[in-house]
This record gives C-alpha cells, sequence and structure tokens, in this order.
C-alpha cells in the first residue's frame, strides 16, 4: 500500500486516539500531581434565614472565596507532588494494619476496599464467562440447523441491553419486594432481603456480570468452532477419541486464541466495573475502583469536588489494567512472533 | 427547525388553559428557571409561566447542573431555585445578584422574613420551608394504644411493640441510603444531641461524645427497620408508607402531602404528623431546619433581571398559594397552615428551636466525609469511635485540599 493511502486511513482514526485518549490521559496524570483551590477569606457574616414566623440571623465566621475585579473567583494551583496518591492509597494506615495483624482494617480504607472487590469480581468472572460462553457455543453448534436462528438470537439478548438498565432490572426484581423474593419468600416462608448484607449483593453481582458478558464470549466462540479443522476432528473420533477428549485436545487448543483476547477484552472491561454499584445502590457494603473515582468527582452540596484524588485515582485504576494485561498480552506477543503465520 | 417546536411545545404546556390569566403583567422578555423538581416547585413555576415567555426546568439534578450554568456569561437561566444547602456554590462564586433594589421595587407583597439576608444584602426570596417530623399511621398507633412519640426513646418503644403486635411489615422507616440520605440523618440526630459541626479553627468536632450518641441512636433505630434500609432515599421511604409498609417515619415536611394523593396512596388520611422527636431531653428535635427560594443570576442584563424578578413574585404570590395549600409550608401570605403541616410547625416552634442547616464549603465536605464513613458502622465493619475519627481524616483531607485547613 502506498504511504499516502495508509496515512489517509489510519489518520483519522490516530487523531480521534490522540484527542479523546492520549490528551485526557497526560491532563489526568498532571492534574494527579497537583491541587487547584480557590483562594479564601475567612469573614464574619451575618446570616438572616427564615424560621417559620420570624427571622434568625446569625453571625458567624465563614471561608469565603475572594473575588478578582471581574467577579472570578482566585485559583491557586499548587504541586503536591505524591500528596494525592498519598490521600488515595493511605498507606500508613494499610502499614499500621498489617503490623498490628488487623488485616480486617485494610478493609476499611476506601481504596484498598474497592480493589479488593474490583478485582475478586474480575478474576471471578472471568473463567466463568469463558466457560459459560464456551457451553452456550458447543450446545449451539450441536443443535438443529432449523433452531439455531432463535437460540443465537435469544442467547445474545443479555449482551444488548445497556448495563446500567439491566443491572437495575436485576435489583427490581431482588429488592425487599420485588417479584422475584416475593416468590422466594412464599416458597421458603422465610423473610428474604438480598440487599441488606455484602456477600448476597457480590453473588447477585458476579451473577449479572456473567449473564451480560457470556453471550459475548459466546457469539466469538461460536464463529470459532465453525474454523475447527473437520480432518483432524475426524482422525480423532476414528482413534476412539471421546467427546470430552475432542473437546480437550482438539477445540480447545484450536480456540486458544480466541480464549486470550476474550480474556483481554474482559479483564479490561470487568476492572472498570461501575454500573452494577450504581444499579444496585451498593455503596453501603461494596464499592469498584471506578466508583471510587465517580464519588472524588461528584461535587457535594457547595461545589467542592476532589479533582486531583480522582486523578490519582484514575491513574491507580489504568496501573492496575497494565498489570493485568501483561500476562494475556505476552501470550498473544509470544503468540504472533513464534507464529507459523 | 425542530429543536424550535419542541419549545414552543414546551412553553404552551407551561402557560396552560389559565395563560395569562393569572398574572398581572404581560411578560415580553424570555426568562427560564431551573429548581429541584417535587411538587412546590412545579406549583411556582406553573405559576410563573402564567405570565409568558416562560420556561421551567425541574431537575433534581438542579445541584450538580446549577454552578456550571450560572457561571456562563450570558448565564444559561436567569432564575434558579435554590435551598440553603445548594445556596453556597452560587454565592461562593458571585454568580447570583443581589436583590435588594428590586425587592424595592416589586417586592411589596414578601414579608420579611422571606428575605435570605447575607452580610446585610438580600441574596435570595424564601418561599417555604422544610424540615423533618414524625409521620406516624394513627390508625395504627391508636389501635395498639400507644400515644404518639415525642423522643427517640419514645419512638423506639412504640416500635417495640408494633414489632410485637405484628400489625405492618416494619414498625419504622428510615432515609438511609449510603450518601446524602444517610449524612443528613446522622446530622439530624447529632445536633439532637446538642452537637456542634466544627471548632472555630475550622476543624470538625464530630469526634465527640454526641457523635457517637448519634450513631448508637440510628443503629438502635434499624432493629426495626427494613433490613435494606442502606438502600432507602426519601423517595423509597415515602412510597413504604403510602403501599402501607412502614408506620412512622422521620421524613421530611414536602413530603407529606404524598400520603393524601389518591392516586398514589394506599393509606389517605391515616398518617398524622407530629414534631421531630427530641434525641434527648432539654434540646431540639432532632433535625435541621430548611429553606427553598429562588436567586437571581448575574450574568444577565439588568432588563432581564426585572423581568425575572417580576415573574419569580408573580410565581410565589397570594393566588399560587391559595391554589396550592398543601404543597408545602409557604412562607407567603394568604397560606393556611393545614393538619399536614403541624407536624413541622410544632417542631420549628419548639424552644430551643433545631438550628438552620449551615451553608458552608465547610458543610458540603463533612456532609460527604459522613455519608461515605458512617455505612461501615451501621454494617458492623466499625464501631462508633474509628468511624467518628475516620470522619474526622476524610474531612480533614478535603478541607486541607480546599484550603480551608492548613
Amino acid at each position: 500500500m502506498k504511504f499516502k493511502t495508509f496515512a489517509a486511513f489510519v489518520g483519522p482514526s490516530i487523531f480521534m486516539m490522540i484527542l479523546f485518549i492520549a490528551l485526557p490521559l497526560v491532563s489526568v496524570f498532571v492534574e494527579s500531581f497537583r491541587n487547584t483551590y480557590d483562594l479564601r477569606e475567612q469573614i464574619e457574616v451575618e446570616t438572616c434565614t427564615p424560621g417559620f414566623l420570624t427571622q434568625t440571623c446569625v453571625t458567624e465566621v465563614k471561608n469565603v472565596p475572594k473575588l478578582d475585579e471581574d467577579g472570578k473567583t482566585i485559583k491557586i494551583t499548587e504541586w503536591t507532588g505524591l500528596e494525592s496518591y498519598r490521600n488515595v492509597l493511605q498507606m500508613d494506615k494499610f502499614w499500621e494494619a498489617v503490623k498490628s495483624g488487623n488485616f480486617g482494617d485494610i478493609l476499611q480504607i476506601d481504596f484498598w476496599k474497592a480493589l479488593r472487590f474490583t478485582l475478586m469480581f474480575t478474576l471471578l468472572t472471568l473463567p466463568l464467562v469463558v466457560g459459560v460462553g464456551l457451553i452456550i457455543a458447543l450446545t449451539v453448534n450441536n443443535a438443529a440447523r432449523a433452531i439455531r436462528g432463535p437460540v443465537i438470537f435469544i442467547s445474545l439478548l443479555p449482551f444488548i441491553i445497556t448495563p446500567v438498565i439491566g443491572s437495575l432490572s436485576i435489583y427490581w426484581l431482588f429488592v425487599g419486594d420485588g417479584i422475584l423474593t416475593s416468590m422466594m419468600e412464599r416458597w421458603t416462608g422465610t423473610n428474604i432481603s438480598m440487599f441488606a448484607q455484602s456477600w448476597t449483593i457480590e453473588f447477585l453481582m458476579y451473577f449479572y456480570r456473567v449473564w451480560h458478558v457470556a453471550p459475548f464470549a459466546f457469539v466469538i466462540f461460536y464463529a470459532g468452532l465453525q474454523t475447527v479443522n473437520m480432518d483432524t476432528l475426524e482422525s480423532a473420533v476414528i482413534d476412539g477419541a471421546n467427546r470430552f477428549e475432542r473437546l480437550r485436545y482438539v477445540i480447545i487448543p484450536h480456540l486458544m486464541p480466541l480464549i486470550v483476547f476474550i480474556a483481554l477484552i474482559h479483564l479490561m472491561d470487568c476492572y472498570r466495573v461501575f454500573e452494577e454499584i450504581i444499579g444496585f445502590r451498593s455503596q453501603a457494603h461494596v464499592i469498584s475502583l471506578q466508583w471510587l473515582t465517580y464519588d472524588f468527582l461528584t461535587p457535594d452540596d457547595s461545589g467542592s469536588r476532589a479533582i486531583s484524588r480522582a486523578s490519582a485515582s484514575a491513574m491507580l485504576t489504568m496501573i492496575g489494567i497494565v498489570f493485568l494485561l501483561i500476562l494475556p498480552l505476552r501470550r498473544t506477543w509470544r503468540d504472533h512472533k513464534g507464529g507459523t503465520h | 427547525m425542530m429543536l424550535k417546536k419542541l419549545a414552543l411545545a414546551g412553553a404552551m404546556s407551561l402557560m396552560g388553559s389559565t395563560a395569562f390569566a393569572a398574572c398581572a403583567f404581560e411578560n415580553t422578555v424570555p426568562v427560564k428557571s431551573l429548581s429541584a423538581g417535587f411538587e412546590a416547585w412545579k406549583a411556582v413555576t406553573d405559576a410563573m409561566g402564567e405570565c409568558g415567555n416562560v420556561q421551567a426546568e425541574l431537575d433534581q439534578e438542579f445541584r450538580t447542573k446549577q454552578p456550571a450554568a450560572f457561571e456562563a456569561n450570558p448565564s444559561l437561566y436567569q432564575i434558579g431555585g435554590v435551598s440553603n444547602g445548594t445556596i453556597t456554590p452560587l454565592l461562593n462564586a458571585g454568580t447570583i445578584r443581589p436583590l435588594d433594589d428590586l425587592v424595592a421595587k416589586y417586592g411589596q407583597n414578601l414579608a420579611p422574613n422571606q428575605l435570605i439576608k447575607i452580610d446585610g444584602k438580600v441574596m435570595a426570596i424564601a418561599m417555604m420551608v422544610n424540615t423533618q417530623h414524625l409521620m406516624y399511621r394513627e390508625d395504627i398507633l391508636s389501635d395498639l394504644g400507644i400515644a404518639v412519640p415525642t423522643t427517640w426513646t419514645e419512638v423506639l418503644d412504640a416500635s417495640a411493640k408494633i414489632k410485637e403486635a405484628g400489625v405492618i411489615d416494619y414498625p419504622l422507616g428510615g432515609t438511609l441510603k449510603s450518601g446524602w440520605n444517610l449524612a443528613q440523618d446522622f446530622n439530624n440526630m447529632y445536633v439532637g444531641f446538642g452537637g456542634e459541626f466544627f471548632n472555630d479553627d475550622n476543624t470538625t468536632a464530630v469526634n465527640s461524645d454526641a457523635g457517637v450518641k448519634a450513631l448508637e441512636e440510628i443503629k438502635a433505630s434499624m432493629a426495626y427497620m427494613d433490613p435494606e434500609v442502606l438502600v432507602s432515599d426519601s423517595t423509597y421511604v415515602q412510597q413504604q408508607f403510602q403501599q402501607g409498609k412502614i408506620a412512622m417515619a422521620n421524613l421530611w415536611a414536602s413530603r407529606a402531602a404524598a400520603m393524601d394523593d389518591e392516586a398514589e396512596s394506599q393509606v389517605v388520611g391515616k398518617v398524622k404528623m407530629a414534631m421531630a422527636p427530641l434525641a434527648m431531653d432539654g434540646g431540639s428535635p432532632a433535625t435541621t431546619l430548611w429553606w427553598d427560594g429562588i436567586v437571581i443570576a448575574t450574568n444577565i442584563s439588568d432588563e432581564e433581571a426585572d423581568a425575572a424578578f417580576r415573574v419569580a413574585m408573580e410565581g410565589i404570590d397570594t393566588e399560587m398559594v391559595e391554589a396550592n395549600n398543601d404543597a408545602a409550608i409557604w412562607l407567603v401570605s394568604g397560606y393556611k397552615p393545614g393538619e399536614l403541616s403541624q407536624g413541622t410547625i410544632a417542631t420549628a416552634m419548639h424552644s430551643p428551636a433545631p438550628p438552620a442547616y449551615p451553608s458552608t464549603t465547610q458543610m458540603g465536605l463533612l456532609h460527604t466525609a459522613i455519608g461515605n464513613e458512617v455505612p461501615a458502622f451501621l454494617t458492623g465493619d466499625r464501631d462508633a469511635t474509628a468511624t467518628l475519627m475516620a470522619i474526622q481524616e476524610a474531612y480533614t483531607t478535603s478541607a486541607k485540599e480546599e484550603g480551608i485547613l492548613k
């Protein structure tokens, strides 16, 4: 291909990637090392507010931002180094808990609490998604040709639903007087509260994520199954390999690159778990790293946001993803280099 | 084109059937307002719409939208609906204008206690007060021969009796949803125990005796609530009441009218209001006083400000109140306190009175810290002292970042 043609095709995409991925990343990186706040002065302010019949006036000392001539607040930006990272990680508390042997205390620190859940969520759902996706793919592949279309359509449905809507519907099914909870209560005769303790919430989250993502794995595997070498499979049958052995020694090795691909996508997606936290309103019990960043960024009633801590937390999330991806990426790299293609 | 049509349709629907009828003047300057979305705001903005050329946006996310929208030049809205909790960022950024001259020109009908004065200048016009009060099922309490509780001890006693009688799913409802709601509930109980939020040097004083008591009291009340109470906000509690699932709750006054809404409530006429319970003898009711009102943007022309203020005055006039008497505890003349407002009035008139919710930057930071740290105590992961310590640390970190603490 001529370089000019190549550039014309790839150029826009690279431009978009720089504009929407690289530049924001750089700005977040910079933002995590500095802190911006309003210049404030302490003044005595008399505030009069209504009681029901009379007015109550109180004089109090307030921290009020100074305004410049244009009526804009005066911003001060300070380089803080690793301060924001320190505030997010709270390593002093972490080591204190390690030294005293109270490992439970580590999970009282927001970041570590979020990291614990995010990692468990990512690593536990991974084999389930791959396994369930493979089972659906094999089933559909062996199903009669006539019903394949409808079966594929139905098994794809969960993947089409927007994650927020999906998690909200699970929430409304299982909340205190939801349809499924009411049914289970009638069946077992006990009062069931799925959202009252963290393990049930976490269980629902795993269940929801696998239900939601398995169709994606299924579609990929199903496509892969169409390319399995029939000759190899037939010779395996002639050699007396049973169903399981054919799966173990022919099909899975053939699908391995796809399994790694799905693992890559899944790790990246899952580490950013967020919708479930919002949908299930689980903040009291379970939080994720992405939710932590969101929480730092949400302005409170007085309009303050912890932007530098949010940036630090976002950078830490990114570092976490990179760590998780090293293994599968190395494998793909090796495959490509040593590949026979 | 489509957009224009939509805007027109929106404006038309606002004007309603009584278009121009009830407004004293015809407004020719386009005016936009952004406010919260509960019943009272709907009444007020509908009344503003009668003057013509008014577009009202009712949005529960207003608190995150407002600061940026008012900072634009020209401001995206002329009128803002605020409460004492949400006025702070606007005041801090100087994006709302002093209203003294406008009040002198058009504010003849305003009562003195509607004027929110900050440093001697009128910065907002209040239209209603809001506070928590005890809402209870009168039929259940009288069936069981329980007197209306006036203290939290009595609330818990009554709850125990109701639970024993087994006449309802849960004796108590609570707005303990992790985050803002839970923090507000803690604040209520905390001031009820006589707690102060801040020391003179801007450090927080929540790590105190009153803090421990407040936490313990909330935990004690949870024994009588829905086990999933950590996901329940005001709307959830309101619905639990309406569906006859709870017997009592310390809930916002602005939710009272919904109990008698025949379209959605199964307990019409059965829910009565009483004073917010006291946390301790000789203390104030365990709640804070709030007001809701309007502000006018700085970054608009004086002509627009003039029109916006006149429209707003029409929105909170006597006619509107007479038509929507029960939608809120109005501060506007013409309001006749009804059955539903007795609890709020008793709460506000109690001596000592509950404090007004402080509208300061520090309070915003502290509110967030409380909302994030208290859940660990209620789920049993952490004891009261450690929780208060964690709140203090979280507040200190964010106050340092905001340049409030050195």
